[in-house]
This record gives structure tokens, C-alpha cells and sequence, in this order.
């Protein structure tokens, strides 16, 4: 056979599929991102907590996002105790000054970042948080230390607006 | 399959069936010629059918009372458990059939192992059923989350974050699938329309799975190829209908057992609390049908990896009819492979039992022994015994050990007699 020559018609051909490609996704695509979190959930993006009656020692648990949040006022011990661990020692080296930008409040999500639990306070090996779904131990500063975790809590966006009131989103 | 004409007696009957031949179909199922051996193995294809028709029926009916909505979902359960004329009945036939349909799946998978019914011809009717399997999976899975417990939320979250293993685009993904940024009420109302809409796949699959078997016909405890029809072969009405009825019935009374004596004894007491997203329960577990697959994800110390080894823990079994090379299809012609399929029995029995306890000291190091050795199962023993092992010699047919001599032999030597007439 000899080498074909483009026609009219191959033309004709790519332009009709690449037409009907686009026509077949823009079609598809609403049905898929109808799935993805819609206006009223993204409405509910930002949470305020007034902290004013926490002493050191004590966790709050908030929800944002249907998520829990955990707000700890750390004492000097804990706070001192964070910062006392070597980097090399963490699966996920993070400097817990990175974490808890004031020392003594640690906002975080209280999620667990292996399969989403909520870990318990104040449990497992290094005094902090234990996972009890699948075992995994955080320190006071959230790090993940022991267990099938990957990564650290997360730390969501938050400032202090005031003195005594923590706006988390 | 027999594929010798029939033609309805009546008039009507042949003007119908030239439009759309059903008679002649009703007419292949009854007359279908099966195996003369089959055991009462071979009745969970049955009893499955029975369970999916329940499950449908009784879903159907409690989706006239059930609210999908993260408010009220509880409460509506309760209230089909209290109020509603029966309704305690039917929610728990419809929860324990979950169980007794994985039971009967288990049974039914496991009878494929031992007599090789995944070996040629039959791999598409195999990977028909892992499909089916998986859909169940899903199916059940979803279910479960519906009545908004602690253990269904728990449990759904824990299931969904699965997803955010997957490197890049896991956290989107996860996002995707609850419709916010955790398990609520968008998560509730998809699950919701899956849940009502996966039985009819499976629906539609099992007639695949029956298609496809009908096409062979059925293998038989000594998994040889029987002629059909012939000596070795009994007509599927009323011989296999009747059998099959008689092992439903057995299955019925376990069935009505578990529904009427111990309703509770399968579930978790946990999911009689309404889903709170502040507290997860001190010990997560899945439903016991899931524990095995639940015990090889938690061996594996690394998310993505015991992700990876729980979902080919289950894909493997589709590949299962190439990577078991004998070409005997019974164990029991198969003295070393009916070793190693009991171990197997057991192996997955103990991923089960340690995937219901908590993941650490002896029980993880137990996971960890039991995963490596499902997967040596399948990955390197299967695939060498079928060059290595010693079978024992196979009869020619059904009947030979029996009649000594073979129908098929004597079929042939008639054939020849003939020809000699001639």
C-alpha cells in the first residue's frame, strides 16, 4: 500500500471525535463534581472559640468543618518537653515552634492522619495523643511519634483576634 | 448446553416463543443436564440467589421508612424498630442477611478452591463472582453506614480515608467522596442511593455468572468434564431443583436463628449510639465478614503499602485461575494442594479472628505471619505446585469408580459398533 494521503474526510473524522470528546466531557464533568463539597458546606469555612476560661493543661475540642479541632493550652513543662526533641528522632521532623506559633496554645486538627479517627488526650507513649483505631502516638505537639500514622496532625489556618478568642479558617 | 430444538406443544406457546423465545430458555433451565455428583457444596449458588432476592425485598421495604439524613437517620431506624407494624422483623432479617449472604459467599468462594471451578473453561464465571464480591463489599459496607451509629460513621471514615493514601490527589479525592470535608449528611445521601442501587448491579451480574456457567455446565467434585447429556449428567428439574430446595431450607434455619434468637450478636453494640464526629469509639471494627481484609491492612506498618496489600489481597483471587498451574481441578486428586487449601482455611479463619482484636503485642506479629502466608499461598506455592505435585489418577468419568468401566468408553465402543453396521 501506498503511503495514504490526508483527505478532506480525515479531517472531517478527528474534527467529529474531537467534538464529541469535548461534547462527552462537558457532560460528564457536572456529573462528577456535583459530588464535591457544595456552597453551603463551603459556607461554613471559619469557626471563632472564646478560650478565655482555659488553664494551662486543658484541651478544648471544637468543631470546624464537621471536623474536630483540638485547642491545648500547654503547660511550661509540656512546652518545654516539645521543643526538648531532636528532629532526627520524628518520622515527620516539624519544629514544634512551626507548630504552635505561641507556645503555649496548640491549635490543631484533631484528626488522625492515618485512616481519620479522633485520638484520645493526654494517652499513649509520649504523652500526648494515641489514636485507638490503629494505634498511632502524637506528642504534645501533635508529631507523630509510633505507629502507621504518615504525618503530623494537621495544623489548620487560625489567628488570635483577640486576647481571648481563636478564629480557626 | 443443550442446545436440542424445542418447540411448545400448544399454539399459542410456538407463536409466542418464535417472537421472544422464553419458553425455550425456561425449557434450557430445566432440562439443563448437571453433573450426577454434585454435592451439597454446589447448593450456595441457590441459597446466594435467595439471599440476594431478600436483601432486595427487605430493602426495598425499608427504604419506604428510612430517612437518608444525617438528623434523623438514627432516630428513622429506631422508629422502624419501634413503630413501624413488623419492622423489627424486616431490619433484622435485612441486617443478619447481610451476614448470612456473606457466609454463604465465603462457602460458596471456598468450594471453588477446593474443586477448582476457577480453572478453565470457567475463569469468566470466577471473575464474574469477584466482581460480584467486591460489589457486595461495597454494597454492605455502605449499608452499614446508613442507620448513623458510632460504628457507621467511624467506620466510613476510616473506609474513605482509604483513599487519601494515594499520593497527589488522595486528600481530593476523599473530599470527593464525602462532599465536604468530613463524613455528613452529603456523605449519608450518596451512600444512601449506592447502596439502593449496587444490588441491582449484582442482580444483573449474577445473570452473567449463570450465562457463563451455563455455557461449560458445572464442574463436579471430581472436576472432570462429564459429556453432556450422558450418564453422568442428571437434568437440573427436579433433581438439582429439589436438592438445592433442601439445603435452602437448612440454610433458612440458621438464617431464622440468628434473626429471631440473637438479632444483635453480629453487630456492634457501638452503633446503637448516634454518630458523634467529636468521639471516635475506643475500638473500631468492621463487620466480621471484612475483619480478614481489615487485619492485612493493619499489618502493613506504612499507609499507602497496607492499602496496596489489603486490595490485592483481594484482586489476587482474579488472577487465581493463571496462577494456579495444575491442570487437575480436585483437591481430591490434589493430596498436596488439599494440605496447603486447609492451611489456607485456616490462614484466613486467623486473619479474621486477630483483625476483630486490637493491633499490637502478639496479635499484630500473629497479622503479620498470617498476611505474608496469603500471599505465599497464592503467589508461590499455587505456582509451583502444579508443576511439583504427584497427582493421583483421575477417573474418565463420573461413573467409572462406581460401574468400574466408563460411559463414556462404552459410549465410544457403541459408537464403533455402529459404524461397523454400517
Amino acid at each position: 500500500m501506498s503511503k495514504k494521503k490526508t483527505e478532506r474526510r480525515d479531517f472531517l473524522f478527528t474534527a467529529t471525535a474531537a467534538v464529541g470528546a469535548v461534547g462527552v466531557g462537558a457532560t460528564v464533568w457536572p456529573m462528577i463534581d456535583q459530588m464535591n463539597p457544595d456552597a453551603s458546606v463551603k459556607a461554613l469555612a471559619s469557626t471563632e472559640v472564646d478560650v478565655s476560661s482555659m488553664n494551662p493543661g486543658k484541651t478544648i475540642t471544637v468543631l470546624w468543618r464537621g471536623k474536630p479541632v483540638f485547642i491545648r493550652r500547654r503547660t511550661q513543662d509540656e512546652i518545654n518537653e516539645a521543643k526538648a526533641v531532636k528532629l532526627k528522632d520524628l518520622k515527620h521532623p516539624e519544629k514544634d515552634e512551626d507548630r504552635a506559633k505561641n507556645p503555649e496554645w496548640l491549635v490543631m486538627l484533631g484528626v488522625c492522619t492515618h485512616l481519620g479517627c479522633v485520638p484520645l488526650d493526654q494517652k499513649g507513649d509520649y504523652n500526648g495523643w494515641f489514636c485507638p483505631c490503629h494505634g498511632s502516638h502524637y506528642d504534645i505537639s501533635g508529631r507523630i511519634r509510633k505507629g502507621p500514622a504518615p504525618t503530623n496532625m494537621e495544623i489548620p489556618k487560625y489567628e488570635f483576634v483577640n486576647a481571648n478568642t481563636i478564629k480557626i479558617g | 448446553m443443550s442446545d436440542h430444538e424445542y418447540t411448545p406443544k400448544s399454539n399459542f406457546g410456538k407463536w409466542f416463543n418464535d417472537r421472544l423465545p422464553l419458553l425455550t430458555l425456561a425449557n434450557h433451565l430445566t432440562d439443563y443436564p448437571t453433573p450426577k455428583n454434585l454435592n451439597y457444596w454446589w447448593t450456595f449458588g441457590g441459597i446466594l440467589t435467595f439471599c440476594l432476592v431478600t436483601q432486595i425485598v427487605t430493602g426495598l421495604v425499608l427504604a419506604m421508612h428510612y430517612i437518608a439524613h444525617a438528623d434523623m437517620a438514627f432516630d428513622s431506624v429506631e422508629h422502624i424498630m419501634r413503630d413501624v407494624n413488623y419492622g423489627w422483623l424486616i431490619r433484622y432479617i435485612h441486617a443478619n442477611g447481610a451476614s448470612m449472604f456473606f457466609l454463604a459467599v465465603y462457602i460458596h468462594i471456598f468450594r471453588s478452591l477446593f474443586y477448582g471451578s476457577y480453572k478453565a473453561p470457567r475463569e469468566i464465571i470466577w471473575i464474574i463472582g469477584i466482581i460480584i464480591y467486591l460489589l457486595m463489599m461495597a454494597a454492605a459496607f455502605m449499608g452499614y453506614v446508613l442507620p448513623w451509629g458510632q460504628m457507621s460513621f467511624w467506620g466510613a471514615t476510616v473506609i474513605t480515608n482509604l483513599f487519601s493514601a494515594i499520593p497527589l490527589v488522595g486528600e481530593g479525592i476523599v473530599t470527593w467522596l464525602w462532599g465536604g470535608y468530613s463524613v455528613d449528611n452529603p456523605t449519608l445521601t450518596r451512600f444512601f442511593t449506592l447502596h439502593y442501587l449496587i444490588p441491582f448491579l449484582i442482580l444483573g451480574l449474577v445473570v452473567l455468572h449463570i450465562w457463563a456457567l451455563h455455557v461449560p455446565g458445572n464442574n463436579n467434585p471430581i472436576g472432570i468434564d462429564v459429556k453432556k447429556p450422558s450418564k453422568d449428567t442428571v437434568p437440573f428439574h427436579p433433581y438439582i431443583v429439589i436438592k438445592d430446595a433442601f439445603a435452602l431450607l437448612m440454610f433458612m434455619i440458621v438464617f431464622a436463628f440468628f434473626v429471631f434468637y440473637t438479632p444483635n450478636i453480629l453487630g456492634h453494640a457501638d452503633n446503637y449510639i448516634e454518630a458523634n464526629p467529636l468521639v471516635t469509639p475506643a475500638h473500631i471494627v468492621p463487620e466480621w465478614y471484612l475483619l480478614p481484609f481489615y487485619a492485612i491492612l493493619r499489618s502493613v506498618p506504612d499507609k499507602l503499602m497496607g492499602v496496596i496489600a489489603m486490595l490485592s489481597a483481594i484482586f489476587i483471587l482474579a488472577a487465581l485461575p493463571w496462577l494456579d498451574t495444575s491442570k487437575i481441578r480436585s483437591a481430591v486428586f490434589r493430596p498436596l494442594y488439599r494440605q496447603f487449601y486447609w492451611i489456607l482455611v485456616a490462614d484466613v479463619l486467623i486473619l479474621g479472628y486477630v483483625g476483630a482484636m486490637p493491633a499490637e503485642g502478639l496479635y499484630l506479629l500473629i497479622a503479620r505471619v498470617a498476611t505474608a502466608y496469603y500471599f505465599l499461598h497464592f503467589l508461590v506455592i499455587l505456582p509451583i505446585l502444579g508443576f511439583k505435585e504427584r497427582t493421583l489418577p483421575v477417573p474418565l468419568s463420573i461413573t467409572e469408580p462406581v460401574l468400574g468401566g466408563s460411559s463414556n468408553l462404552a459410549a465410544a465402543r457403541d459408537d464403533s459398533r455402529l459404524e461397523k453396521l454400517k
